[in-house]
């Protein structure tokens, strides 16, 4: 007897239950409170400061003077910004910057296909390659800053003993600082690109270098008809990763450079960290900020009207 | 054909060493670190190259970096704190919100999924001046707690979990509802262990990040006892710009131990950049 009203009222809890996973009260409830921290820690930290950035930038606030002497100006900020010379340089600079991607990208895919099929110790070698990736960024340009001393640094003693007279200054020298500083992303950026290439190798069928290797096809022939092609997806999501970050690096160059010599290494970043935190123009740096913002944004949006058109193919 | 029958493949051999002989160069600048960071500061820059340091003096070298005046006992008391109180809050909300957004069937779960996700395109660094403010107003400015926050919330995190917890069968999810479990305890009990593997990638890969993060604690921290190894060694490499031998022994100090956890942990790292995609 008990028996049976227990699992009469266990079937009839069972049959709420499963009503109650089509919605109701409770499942809101439970969603609510479970999504609540991060809502809520996103829209404080990322949708209000966005929102209120966008305000900002049409103003000429100074945090110094205070809220109360800010003034609206209109586009005064942006119509200052597109004419100042220092951020256009800005903005050439981390165009130049752009061009690093493509030879990381070549380096990088070039050295996926050697460790994929050629080599043995294949986790060793993602290892060692991924270890400057993993670095802290600091410590790494503090180290180069050495490596690359203009007169007593090992890497101009080892030129200058190799018969080069007058070697290149390297981040002293405003030619050659912006090249330097690609040199060193370079270096920490293949073990990404690598590891990422290494992740799409596996999704290239085994049978078309078989059939290919059966018919006689060089490796030049397999890497150029059947790798570089069926990998593009990947050289693209790389791509587009590598512009967007390479809009971000903030930390390698104000250790490395702090934008100098002459300016010759800042970036929009850069520059909007010197407006904002060291001249405290606080509506002028939204400006900036909003720029970049847009610029990222574009990118963004390129990349998934490409990405459309490949989805199909 | 009889290469082939032997125990090695002698092209694969070639290559083997010919990457291992790349790669040797590839680390040339950390080994030059380690070695620079064990000698008398006038062998530094000794040429040709002493890899082996003739002259040792590392215990000096590493007790001026550790015992100085910004001794660096406290900088890695403060990462670790930051970073691993970091990396546990951040784990746990982005696992609860993606577990909401997999398994709970709430009124306007996809709006609210589109917001969190929109928030992924702001890049961070348009946002400084803003947090800065708001920061400044809230009193979090200058505390680890405002540290702890900024990198608190990963819709990166959220997205990646997300896929795990949706990977998750519902039949075990509706047995646990009908012997009468609430979402607090399918959750904890059930979701949350079986999805353990992709939440300790995620989780190794944030503590990297939050480790390596000079950015938020350079802007968001102005009190030397409170700075994180990041900035330490910036202020210590500025302090000491010109003794090299003691910049390598701090880039050393805040380099290595990160190492050796990637090593341990590589599997994971490697899983986990490759799963998102991401760069830091």
């Amino acid at each position: 007897m008990q028996q049976a009203l227990e699992s009469q009222r266990h079937s009839q809890r069972g049959r709420r239950r499963v009503k109650d996973s089509f919605g109701g009260w409770r499942e809101n409830v439970a969603g609510y409170l479970f999504v609540a921290p991060m809502f809520i820690g996103t829209s404080v930290l990322v949708l209000f400061p966005i929102l209120a950035s966008v305000v900002l930038s049409f103003t000429d606030w100074n945090i110094v003077t205070g809220y109360k002497n800010a003034n609206y100006v209109g586009l005064a900020n942006y119509q200052e910004l597109l004419t100042n010379s220092l951020f256009l340089k800005s903005l050439k600079n981390n165009l130049v910057i752009l061009l690093s991607i493509p030879v990381t990208l070549i380096i990088s895919l070039t050295m996926a296909v050697l460790i994929n099929r050629y080599v043995y110790f294949k986790g060793l070698f993602k290892v060692i390659y991924f270890m400057p990736f993993i670095s802290s960024a600091v410590a790494v340009a503090i180290v180069f800053r050495v490596l690359f001393h203009p007169t007593r640094g090992p890497i101009n003693q080892l030129l200058m003993s190799l018969g080069i007279d007058s070697p290149p200054g390297w981040l002293a020298d405003p030619k050659f600082a912006l090249l330097s500083v690609m040199l060193i992303m370079v270096w920490t950026s293949i073990g990404f690109n690598l590891i990422i290439y290494l992740a799409g190798l596996q999704n290239i069928p085994k049978e078309l270098y078989e059939s290919a290797q059966i018919d006689g096809a060089s490796a030049w022939y397999q890497f150029t008809r059947i790798t570089v092609p069926l990998v593009s997806p990947t050289t693209f999501l790389l791509l587009v990763a590598g512009m967007i970050s390479s809009f971000k690096i903030f930390d390698l160059i104000l250790v490395l450079t702090n934008g100098g010599p002459g300016n010759s290494t800042i970036t929009p970043v850069v520059f909007l960290y010197q407006k904002a935190f060291i001249d405290l123009k606080t509506g002028y740096a939204s400006a900036i900020s909003m720029v970049i913002f847009a610029i990222i944004l574009l990118i963004t949006l390129i990349q998934f009207a490409v990405q459309k058109k490949w989805v199909n193919y | 054909m009889f290469e082939r029958l032997g125990y090695v493949d002698l092209r694969k051999l070639t290559i083997t060493i010919l990457m291992a002989l790349l790669g040797i160069l590839f680390l040339l600048p950390f080994a030059w670190m380690i070695s620079a960071s064990l000698k008398v500061e006038a062998d530094v820059l000794t040429f040709p190259i002493q890899w082996i340091p003739e002259r040792m003096n590392a215990i000096e070298n590493y007790k001026a970096v550790w015992a100085g005046a910004l001794p660096f006992t406290l900088l890695y008391w403060n990462s670790i704190k930051v970073t691993v109180i970091t990396t546990i809050t951040s784990a746990l909300f982005s696992a609860m919100a993606a577990y909401a957004f997999a398994k709970i069937n709430f009124k306007g779960r996809n709006v609210l999924f589109i917001i969190v996700l929109a928030t992924y395109m702001v890049p961070p660094q348009t946002l400084l001046v803003t947090q800065f403010l708001l920061y400044r107003w809230f009193g979090l400015y200058d505390t680890h707690l405002g540290l702890i926050l900024l990198n608190a919330f990963s819709v990166f995190g959220t997205f990646m979990l997300r896929q795990f917890f949706m990977g998750v069968n519902n039949e075990i999810i509706e047995a646990a509802r009908i012997d009468g479990a609430g979402h607090a305890r399918i959750f904890s009990h059930i979701a949350f262990p079986l999805i353990r593997p992709a939440i300790a990638t995620y989780a190794i890969l944030r503590f990297i990040w939050t480790w390596n993060d000079f950015q938020s604690p350079f802007i968001f921290l102005r009190s030397d006892t409170l700075y994180t190894i990041q900035i330490g060694i910036k202020s210590f490499a500025d302090d000491h710009g010109s003794i090299y031998s003691l910049m390598m022994a701090a880039s050393v100090s805040a380099i290595v131990p990160l190492l050796i956890i990637f090593i341990i942990g590589q599997k994971h790292v490697i899983e986990g950049v490759q799963l998102g995609g991401v760069k830091g």
